[in-house]
């Protein structure tokens, strides 16, 4: 073979071998890191895994924030109008946090069935749903409208 | 007259209009000009891009005023502004939201092409025209998109409203004055590079005049860009009020995406300039750049972000848009495709040589870009398919993006001071002997000096950027035989990019200590309480009330102390927006080279206390200041006389043999 072509050839079997190798350790990464969403009603009924990072979602249940005496901690019920998740979380919450509102929190799933959040996000919008909840909403057996209606009373 | 000022939102639109018709003829005229070899034809090339300019102008103008003067009429308008918002915050409002972001768009789109017009004095006829041509391409299929779909001209009449809805609290600030017109210039301004490189290959010209030319333009958009990216981490860092500075967030990735195929373009352009090589590779580089800023707008502008389904209940933008990528993507590679085939790349280099090292770098950005898009879209891919809902976490992003900025910063120092076509490694490695011991020590004893344990992070972080910098400058000291007073005739060229590679070392500083050594703590504090952090103390010294123009907050008064002396009054404030009734966090930031103190408020929690949030991050103004080292690098290879020459300039053979060409 010509040396030129040799050495192009060789030059791009390197790259070949080099953007598939890059390729083939970022999908495999990609996979190990990968936050599932999860409902109420999949925590609920044991589909979500325990103990991975996950992220749930619903509206707040009026009436079920509860804060710590001391410190920062705080615990709330997230709904998507079948099934309920407890929510433990520490440390400071979004402006746009408040009952009835549609969030999304990151955390693990503990034997106990509570959810603890590291993370709790609430975008900056008053009338924006999350597009998650929005879903699990109409998931679950109840139209998500009239249940975003009876939850905001 | 009354009357006149009252049409102005429809003179607005005419504008607009008259626009979009100068863009359709500033497309097929000098083209037609080009195939019939008529110069005449296209000489109406420039005339045309500063009509087209200016008719967008006084569009943009016209929407600017009808925010000034409370023009509820028109819908726009009505949806982003508001009596009491100051008027700086109203002017700003014009891109504050989707329909006049594309207005800003476009307009700039129109500048970048009366710049083209205006100082391409030096090039061949045929080209301006070529060039032109296809920046009006562009230009009707945004103009269309404007009007069709997001008209910011629209009229909420008969029954208009007699208050606007007010300005979203989050973007009245000063950063959005500042960051989306910045940013949007670096996209658009990619739009001109797109233009030479389509008009190269239409002209069968891709040669190291062609290269040259695309040069300063690259740049100049590379440096909106990059000082766009680093004001929207600022803007993001004190104003979302929790101390982050970069999320990776999918608009956050659709503008770095741009940027590092653009890094790699200006580096791939230099070795076409120089040495004639990599021509259809840097074709190829400035057609993905370009691609990704128009995929950058399709994500952030068609809904698609916040679901694909929002996509599918207000499908006229996303599919608009879509369509324009379709259109300008498939288009190119078509042409290239054709073209590129013909394009021989003549010249030899070594495995070592400068040509290798600027290829590695070439295919570490481009491996990078590639994995921001991957982890951008995927979740978007397997929720169109129905596979159900996930995101990419920001510590899939930093495994990823890490290693490569890694290994990027050891090779671009050695793409620096390699030789072209052949080099050795031995004298590469005797030259910056100095560099890797200094690195070495340097990175071992930073994060040993900081908190006494060793972190594998900082100590490779801090390393890598050392080398870099080590490198950088030992190349500087002896390409000017070690005189201080030789180092100003290397050429601004050389020491803009001396500038730019010392900022990369600085972000890479600033990213490495604010990651690894800042700290928080959320505490629940009432007056009279203090909390301790490191080496500072915050004192909560009392809480009050604060009537801003268009809001009214909560505000509280920290003393913070290093020992037991004061070094600052923070004051953080919790805001309430009258008109939306929203909910801002203002977070009080002392601010300095070596470290930045953050207070910000969360809730109001019982008996006057208020959830607070304290950090102390070191070294974070350096991620910043290294885009600024970078964007003044930037300028100043701009500035270089190479770029400056006129035709009648002495040795320029290669322009000459292309006038003459023209003229044939």
């Amino acid at each position: 073979m010509h040396p030129k072509r040799k050495k192009r050839l060789t030059l791009i079997l390197f790259m070949v071998l080099g953007v598939g190798s890059a390729v083939g350790l970022l999908m495999y990464s990609l996979s190990q890191n990968i936050n599932l969403f999860m409902t109420p009603t999949q925590i609920a009924t044991g589909e979500a895994p325990v103990g991975r990072t996950i992220r749930a979602g619903g509206l707040v249940e009026p009436g079920t924030v509860v804060r710590d005496d001391s410190g920062l901690g705080v615990r709330f019920v997230v709904t998507d109008g079948q099934s309920e998740v407890t929510i433990a979380y520490d440390g400071i919450l979004p402006d746009l946090f408040r009952e009835g509102q549609g969030i999304v929190a990151m955390g693990k799933l503990g034997e106990d069935g509570v959810f603890v959040a590291s993370e709790v996000l609430a975008k900056h919008d008053e009338n924006y749903m999350p597009p998650e909840v929005q879903e699990a909403l109409d998931k679950a057996h109840k139209d998500g409208k009239q249940a975003l209606e009876e939850a905001r009373y | 007259m009354t009357n006149l000022s009252g049409m102005l939102p429809e003179f607005g639109q005419l504008a607009l209009i008259f626009a979009l018709l100068v863009a359709a003829v500033q497309m097929v005229v000098p083209l037609v000009g080009v195939r019939r070899g008529q110069a005449w034809l296209m000489a109406y090339a420039r005339p045309l891009a500063s009509a087209q300019a200016l008719f967008l102008i006084i569009s943009l103008v016209i929407l600017a005023y009808c925010f000034v003067v409370d023009d509820f009429s028109v819908a726009y308008v009505a949806k982003n502004s508001n009596t009491a918002l100051p008027t700086a915050y109203k002017i700003s409002a014009v891109w504050g939201a989707h329909e006049g972001s594309l207005l800003l768009w476009v307009t700039m789109l129109g500048c970048w092409g009366l710049a083209v017009a205006w100082f391409s004095q030096s090039l061949p006829l045929d080209m301006v025209a070529r060039v032109l041509s296809i920046m009006g391409m562009v230009s009707v299929g945004f103009i269309l998109f404007t009007l069709e779909t997001s008209n910011p001209f629209d009229r909420n009449l008969p029954s208009m409203p007699q208050e606007g809805a007010d300005l979203n609290p989050l973007l009245q600030d000063f950063g959005l004055i500042v960051h989306p017109p910045t940013l949007y210039m670096g996209y658009v301004g990619l739009s001109v590079v797109f233009a030479f490189a389509l008009a190269a290959l239409l002209g069968g010209r891709l040669d190291a005049a062609w290269a040259r030319w695309s040069r300063p333009w690259t740049i100049a958009a590379w440096v909106f860009l990059t000082l766009g990216i680093a004001l929207g981490s600022w803007w993001a860092y004190y104003e979302l009020g929790w101390g982050g500075w970069w999320f990776w967030d999918p608009v956050e990735n659709a503008s770095l995406m741009p940027w590092l195929v653009a890094t790699a373009l200006l580096h791939s352009l230099a070795v076409t300039e120089k040495r004639g090589l990599f021509k259809s590779w840097t074709v190829l580089l400035a057609i993905f750049a370009f691609s990704l800023s128009l995929l950058g707008t399709f994500l952030v502008r068609s809904g698609v972000l916040t679901s694909v389904h929002a996509f599918a209940s207000d499908p006229e933008r996303g599919v608009f848009i879509l369509a324009l990528l379709g259109i300008c993507v498939g288009g190119s590679l078509l042409l290239y495709a054709i073209k590129a085939p013909t394009v021989a790349s003549v010249g030899r280099y070594e495995w070592v040589s400068r040509e290798s090292f600027l290829l590695l770098n070439n295919l570490l950005l481009l491996v990078a870009a590639f994995a921001i898009l991957l982890g951008t879209l995927y979740p978007l891919i397997i929720d169109f398919m129905g596979m159900g809902k996930l995101s990419v976490g920001a510590a899939w992003f930093n495994f990823m993006f890490v290693p490569i900025s890694v290994l990027l910063a050891l090779v671009i120092a050695l793409g620096a001071m390699a030789r072209w076509k052949a080099d050795d490694l031995k004298r590469l490695g005797s030259e910056t002997v100095a560099a890797m011991v200094a690195a070495v020590l340097l990175g071992l004893a930073v994060p040993l000096l900081a908190d006494g344990t060793m972190n594998w992070q900082v100590l490779l972080g801090m390393g890598i950027s050392f080398w870099l910098i080590g490198a950088t400058l030992l190349d500087v000291w002896k390409k000017a035989r070690g005189r201080l007073n030789r180092i100003p005739q290397l050429g601004m060229s050389y020491l803009g990019m001396v500038l730019a590679h010392i900022g990369v070392a600085i972000t890479i500083i600033g990213v490495t200590m604010v990651s690894n050594y800042s700290i928080e703590v959320s505490a629940r504090m009432a007056k009279g309480d203090t909390e301790t952090l490191g080496d500072y103390r915050f004192e909560f010294v009392d809480a009050g009330h604060i009537e801003g123009p268009n809001f009214v907050s909560d505000a509280i008064r920290f003393r913070v102390y290093d020992g037991e002396r004061q070094i600052a009054l923070l004051q953080p404030e919790k805001r309430r927006y009258n008109a939306s009734g929203s909910i801002m966090t203002e977070a009080a930031i002392d601010v300095s080279l070596l470290r930045d103190v953050y207070v910000s408020m969360g809730e109001p929690l019982a008996d006057g206390a208020w959830g607070i949030r304290l950090q102390v991050k070191p070294f974070m103004r350096w991620v910043w200041l290294g885009a600024i080292f970078m964007s003044l690098g930037g300028l100043m290879a701009m500035l270089d006389k190479r770029y400056r020459q006129r035709k009648n300039a002495p040795n320029n053979a290669v322009q000459a043999s292309t006038a003459q060409e023209v003229t044939a």
